[in-house]
């Protein structure tokens, strides 16, 4: 491997070593409901759309349906807390396990499209999955469930007092999924991804084996965006198909990384830190009294992101780094 | 289940699947020509059924008269979103098919923002129209006829769309979508055709919607359904087929009508999805598509 970037792959921990240091300490001075509640949606979704880079970034196989593997992470420990009383941390993992067998079951058939028709027929899976969950009575139905509070604990991952401990999982939850998206650049799998991406019959006569990285990628992928679907079930209280498996949430889910650029490893970070604050403000300051202008000005955001930027907000970083360096 | 039963759901799902084909033709119309999904096309619908509401609200005239007005309006909308924000998607040189996606998915919020900051978000109708509520029973089987009339337009639609395919600039389309870069070598305006197949899918998908208007709800959000189903449709016939669109259009409504007969009618959808994705699993192109 060539030193820079070796020094590049070091620097890059470094700098996330000391937004990990701050962050840990941001929330303690701010005792505002309202904030601290951004920070923790904010840090979930930056997670998310880092599993969902996985996939969709560095692999290149965009798929506008994840909250099918968000939603399955969700039902699945939210069922087995209720009804089993296993502790979310498990039923967490186990979620997320079900979310990524979820994510091969659905690669399976799914991976021989490509361009369009891949990315319409994830739509069409995660939306058999709303339709199937809404008409399914045993967990819940169109109705939902309502997770019971059985104590503030951290093996009950509620908290009723003080949402910071919730603060904590999410971040903890972000960072998991930068590290593992640091360790896959590095990675055979994350070059056999970007050779994938880039261009699949030359990734084949070069020995990958495309079909199967793939299979890689969604089910990573799959097992964080269930993880996280686990913590959100768990922060929120309540799950229903509309709030969990829509297919509005699939895009909010995607729209962070491509915002702040896809296959990169800040980009869905950054992304994230934009946009979900942007959307969550707008939408209850002027989304009030439901009169479509929060919605106006998100369609606006993404169009302009998406003329103004189309490599993401994390190319800015190279242009502020040139000019640094006194190069054109 | 009796012959009348099974004639009913045939024909409900012949009515419904000529709609969805218009929707899709527009969608497949568009792809086919730049390679672009517009992920907006079903808040174009809505735009059409709010814009035949509004005709409808301020002259009382029937939505078949306001037909080539709104298809005219619909029309300008389209090359209007090409000029704007496509022509612009289409020049960036980094992520294009994900700006692609991107531009036309928040063009589509937008538009449904715009519309309940105008309109709200409450349902509307359009009512007392000549044909509202009529219904003609042939051999027990039930036709309402705002819904065959509705059919019958898109048949024509489909016909006008074919005919156009034989004037000049029909030849214009198919040459710049066989090979955008040689056209402009034999006079063709890539760019003033790509504005117009804009103006023509955005008509196309219009003239669904004011046809649609004249038996369902009118609300925001009602492209959203529609759209999905369309991109569905033009998936399953093959991007950029007409005759696909046609025939899987076709096939979708019979698909859901019988599915909504035998299971639950909240579940008739995902008869159409699976479907879909059976097909897709031996022809990934879809029915027509192009290998």
């Amino acid at each position: 491997m060539v030193p820079s970037i070796t020094r590049r792959r070091r620097r890059e921990l470094v700098i996330a070593a000391v937004l990990l240091a701050v962050l840990i300490v941001l929330p303690l001075p701010i005792h505002d409901v309202y904030t601290r509640n951004l920070f923790i949606i904010t840090l979930l979704f930056a997670g998310l759309a880092q599993a969902w880079n996985i996939l969709g970034g560095y692999c290149g196989q965009i798929s506008l349906g994840h909250s099918l593997y968000f939603g399955i992470g969700a039902y699945v420990s939210t069922l087995m807390f209720v009804n089993g009383h296993i502790p979310p941390p498990v039923g967490m993992i186990a979620g997320g396990l079900v979310a990524a067998a979820g994510a091969l079951l659905v690669g399976w058939p799914v991976f021989r499209l490509s361009g369009h028709y891949y990315a319409i027929a994830t739509v069409v899976v995660q939306e058999i999955g709303y339709l199937l969950a809404l008409n399914w009575d045993l967990i819940g139905g169109a109705s939902g469930v309502f997770i019971p509070f059985r104590g503030e604990s951290w093996l009950n991952l509620q908290f009723r007092t003080d949402k910071l401990p919730y603060f904590y999982v999410a971040l903890g939850f972000a960072a998991v999924t930068w590290a593992v998206a640091w360790w896959l650049e590095g990675a055979r799998l994350g070059f056999s991804w970007r050779a994938v991406k880039d261009d699949v019959v030359a990734a084949r006569s070069l020995g990958v084996r495309v079909f199967r990285s793939k299979m890689a990628a969604a089910a990573l992928s799959g097992f964080f965006t269930g993880v996280g679907g686990a913590i959100f079930a768990q922060y929120v209280g309540y799950i229903d198909p509309d709030s969990i498996l829509s297919g509005q949430l699939a895009i909010l889910i995607a729209l962070p990384a491509v915002l702040g650029g896809v296959g990169t490893l800040w980009g869905p970070f950054l992304g994230a830190a934009v946009l979900i604050p942007l959307r969550e403000v707008s939408s209850s300051y002027l989304g009030a009294s439901g009169n479509g202008f929060d919605l106006m000005l998100y369609g606006i955001l993404i169009m302009a992101v998406a003329l103004l930027r189309p490599q993401g907000l994390a190319s800015l970083g190279a242009v502020f780094r040139r000019n640094a360096n006194g190069a054109p | 289940m009796t012959i009348e039963t099974l004639l009913q759901v045939a024909v409900s799902g012949l009515l419904m699947g000529l709609i969805y084909a218009l929707v899709a033709a527009g969608l497949s119309l568009i792809f086919g020509l730049m390679d672009v999904v517009n992920f907006a096309h079903g808040e174009l619908m809505m735009v059409a059924m709010y814009a035949a509401f509004t005709l409808w609200q301020m002259s009382g005239l029937d939505p078949f008269i306001l037909l080539p007005i709104v298809a005219a309006l619909m029309f300008g909308l389209g090359v209007a979103i090409y000029r704007l924000l496509i022509a612009r998607a289409l020049s960036v040189r980094f992520n294009r098919g994900m700006v692609q996606i991107f531009v036309t998915f928040g063009l589509a919020i937008f538009i449904r923002g715009f519309m309940q900051f105008v309109y709200g978000g409450e349902f509307r109708s359009i009512t007392g129209t000549w044909l509202a509520n009529r219904t003609a029973n042939i051999y027990g089987v039930y036709l309402p006829l705002p819904q065959v009339a509705a059919s019958l337009v898109c048949l024509l639609a489909f016909a006008g769309l074919l005919a156009i395919g034989r004037t000049e600039f029909g030849r214009a389309l198919e040459a710049t979508r066989e090979d955008r870069e040689a056209v402009a070598l034999i006079g063709i305006d890539r760019d003033r055709i790509f504005a117009l197949g804009w103006g023509l899918g955005a008509a196309t998908v219009g003239v669904a919607g004011v046809m649609l208007a004249g038996f369902y709800y009118i609300s925001p959000n009602v492209g959203a359904n529609f759209a999905l189903i369309a991109y569905v449709t033009v998936a399953l016939g093959g991007f950029g087929s007409m005759l696909g669109a046609l025939a899987a259009g076709l096939l979708i409504g019979e698909v859901e009508a019988i599915t909504a007969q035998l299971l639950e009618p909240s579940l008739k959808q995902v008869g159409m999805f699976a479907i879909y994705l059976a097909v897709l699993m031996f022809r990934p192109r879809g029915l027509f598509g192009k290998l």
